[in-house]
């Protein structure tokens, strides 16, 4: 009876696995060879050689190396103080009464608006036109500050618009998740607490901390892949050239190796893809590991 | 440490915004709980006794009244500072804790002079571990418990910073009648060791007489009765009370009063003496007959369940409330099971009689 089952399973799981084969673990595969065939051209199916030139060349490529950094950078920031942030909106959401479904739906608009209507009110905010150098260069300039321009100037500057702007996108999906694991959290448990006594940041630490941390978890490691993954929001800011404006992120440096100006190059993109790849299954599996030690299912 | 309720009343807003009237859950409670006592707070449900439980605990604002713990009114205080000791229904354990972190946990939040050290600590653990008998379970997590052991945990949970009040709400609930029965047992043996003023609820009038020292029976927020569990139910003070207390419920008749006599239909049972004429609720407890064949009380004989010790009749009339009269006899009488009608003598002191319309205990001298 259990063999039956067996083999019914498989039947069911048969569609998805032929779609995932087909266009998620055959490309994948694809690319992997790429990354070390030699110049490959996709339209005459040739390449020079075979071995690692390609992975020696991206990782001396100067570009590629911005973009690493710069993706490094973005993910060591956004990640942890998204999850933060979003973490002290929602336990906030979730202490408020009157007006909570207002507020709710006010943190959750940025999910729905589209990234590049989003870009287009950072330019607003942050760039500096022959007209005005944008609403948050008036604000430092009425404090006494010197104005900066975030969108063309020095690298700090655009790094801290981008980072801004991940935070600000990617916010709204944490706070649902929080504020929904927040009220999972049965009543019960902080009644018990309060009556034995229990301060409010021992409540929050030994109680709500590990009952929303299986979340909490997912957030940081979909926040991490997210993050690695970035490329759109850039773009949104920055424009089309990337690697000029030294804001290129790893996803972009590979769209620019296969289409961009400099593109034409399928096997200088498979093997930084293959680069990335490898640094995100790194990551994940380090989160898994300290996760293992501070989540409670 | 007693407890002093003054006029306690909670009333919530009512959900039906149309309605304006607000829901009172606890009406104008007054009573006092003597020092080291276990009293069961008793009604159906949503009549307010999680409520009341509380509203002593501090987890609830009173909306009038006062409370006080000893001399002390603690009306205002919040449930932090109450020192109160509180098994929920649920148990409440956290899920993520052991069993030995679990009931360390109230001990944590002692702060400055009352701060505990690291022996201390797991002296006391282990002891209130001791006293419900689990210091074997103290390394596993409370999914890895039974019902029973879980509510054991909770009880030393609650126990071990040594509260001056114990509060246990609807404490045997979610266990098995068996373990229910033996859980019972436990409580009773932990409060009379500990000497802790405890207040539980519960809905099942057995646990509650069998367990307390004294009862409080509630309906829909008002007290209809306090006493010690024998007394309530020998002399309950309305139709309500008379009611819900005793497995198998009481028998209830419409009869009258008619020339100092009790009719219930035709047959007149006995004097009731003082009583002027009237019609009236009677209320007669299943071990109240005797059978008889030349006895006052005629019935139709329905069928006999044989319980070993007892005999159980079960017989109908057109006077009775209930659907059937369930009457408890000595399985030494032997009942003739092809007549129709059955006859009884009723016995005075277990036959109440109820006033028709506020269904109040009218007092009588019987014969």
């Amino acid at each position: 009876m259990i063999e039956k089952n067996n083999l019914k399973g498989w039947l069911y799981l048969l569609p998805a696995f032929l779609f995932l084969c087909v266009f998620m673990i055959y490309p994948l595969i694809d690319v992997f060879v790429y990354s070390f065939e030699e110049g490959y051209n996709s339209a005459s199916q040739t390449y020079f050689g075979v071995g690692l030139y390609n992975y020696s060349y991206v990782l001396h490529d100067t570009y590629f190396l911005q973009a690493v950094k710069n993706t490094f950078i973005l993910v060591i920031i956004t990640v942890p103080v998204s999850t933060l942030l979003a973490l002290f909106i929602s336990l906030g959401l979730s202490s408020i009464r009157p007006l909570k479904e207002l507020f709710e739906t006010i943190y959750f608009l940025p999910y729905v608006t589209n990234t590049l209507a989003v870009g287009l009110v950072f330019m607003i905010l942050f760039k500096k036109t022959a007209y005005t150098d944008g609403m948050v260069n008036l604000l430092i300039q009425a404090f006494g500050g010197h104005s900066v321009d975030f969108i063309d100037g020095p690298y700090w500057a655009k790094m801290f618009v981008l980072c801004f702007y991940t935070i600000w996108v990617v916010l709204p999906f944490k706070i649902l998740i929080l504020t929904s694991a927040l009220a999972s959290v049965n009543q019960t448990y902080y009644n018990a607490a309060r009556v034995d006594g229990t301060s409010r940041a021992r409540i929050f630490r030994k109680i709500t901390l590990p009952m929303i941390s299986p979340m909490i978890f997912y957030l940081v490691i979909t926040g991490f892949i997210g993050a690695f993954k970035a490329y759109s929001d850039a773009v949104a800011l920055f424009g089309t050239d990337l690697n000029a404006a030294e804001m290129n992120t790893i996803v972009g440096y590979v769209y620019d190796m296969l289409y961009g100006n400099s593109g034409g190059y399928p096997s200088y993109a498979s093997a930084a893809a293959i680069i990335l790849f490898t640094i995100v299954l790194t990551i994940t599996c380090i989160n898994l590991l300290v996760s293992k030690k501070h989540v409670y299912y | 440490m007693k407890i002093v309720l003054e006029h306690l009343t909670k009333r919530f807003p009512n959900r039906n915004k149309k309605v304006r009237e607000d829901v009172i859950a606890v009406n104008d409670f007054s009573f006092e709980i003597p020092d080291g006592r276990l009293i069961g707070l008793l009604g159906p449900s949503g009549c307010g006794k999680s409520t009341a439980l509380n509203l002593i605990s501090g987890l609830l604002k009173p909306s009038e009244g006062k409370i006080f713990f000893g001399e002390d009114d603690v009306t205002n205080l919040p449930a932090e500072n109450r020192g109160v000791g509180l098994v929920f229904q649920n148990y409440a354990l956290y899920p993520h804790l052991t069993v030995k972190q679990n009931i360390q946990f109230p001990l944590e939040n002692l702060k400055g002079k009352d701060k505990l050290s690291k022996e201390e600590m797991n002296r006391r653990v282990l002891e209130a571990a001791k006293l419900v008998q689990i210091e074997m379970l103290m390394d596993r997590k409370p999914s890895e418990l039974s019902g029973g052991q879980q509510q054991r945990v909770a009880i030393a949970r609650a126990l071990v910073k040594m509260p001056k009040v114990l509060l246990l709400d609807e404490p045997l609930s979610n266990l098995d009648a068996r373990l229910r029965l033996q859980t019972r047992e436990e409580l009773r043996r932990i409060q009379c060791e500990t000497k802790i003023t405890t207040v539980f609820v519960t809905h099942d009038q057995e646990e509650a007489m069998s367990i307390s020292d004294m009862i409080i029976v509630m309906k829909e927020g008002v007290i209809q009765q306090i006493g010690k569990p024998q007394e309530v139910y020998d002399n309950p003070a309305n139709l309500f009370v008379a009611k819900f207390l005793g497995t198998p419920p009481i028998n209830v008749f419409r009869g009258q009063v008619k020339d100092h006599t009790l009719y219930i239909g035709k047959d007149a049972i006995f004097k009731a003496g003082n009583v002027p004429d009237q019609e009236v609720w009677v209320g007669v407890r299943p071990e109240g007959f005797i059978l008889n064949e030349n006895g006052a009380l005629h019935c139709n004989l329905n069928r006999i369940e044989v319980m070993g010790r007892d005999v159980s009749v079960v017989s109908t009339k057109d006077e009775s409330e209930n659907a059937t009269i369930r009457s408890i006899i000595s399985a030494e009488n032997s009942v003739d099971t092809g007549s129709l009608v059955v006859s009884f003598d009723l016995k005075p002191n277990k036959v109440f009689l109820f006033h028709k319309d506020t269904q109040e205990r009218i007092p009588y001298t019987g014969s």
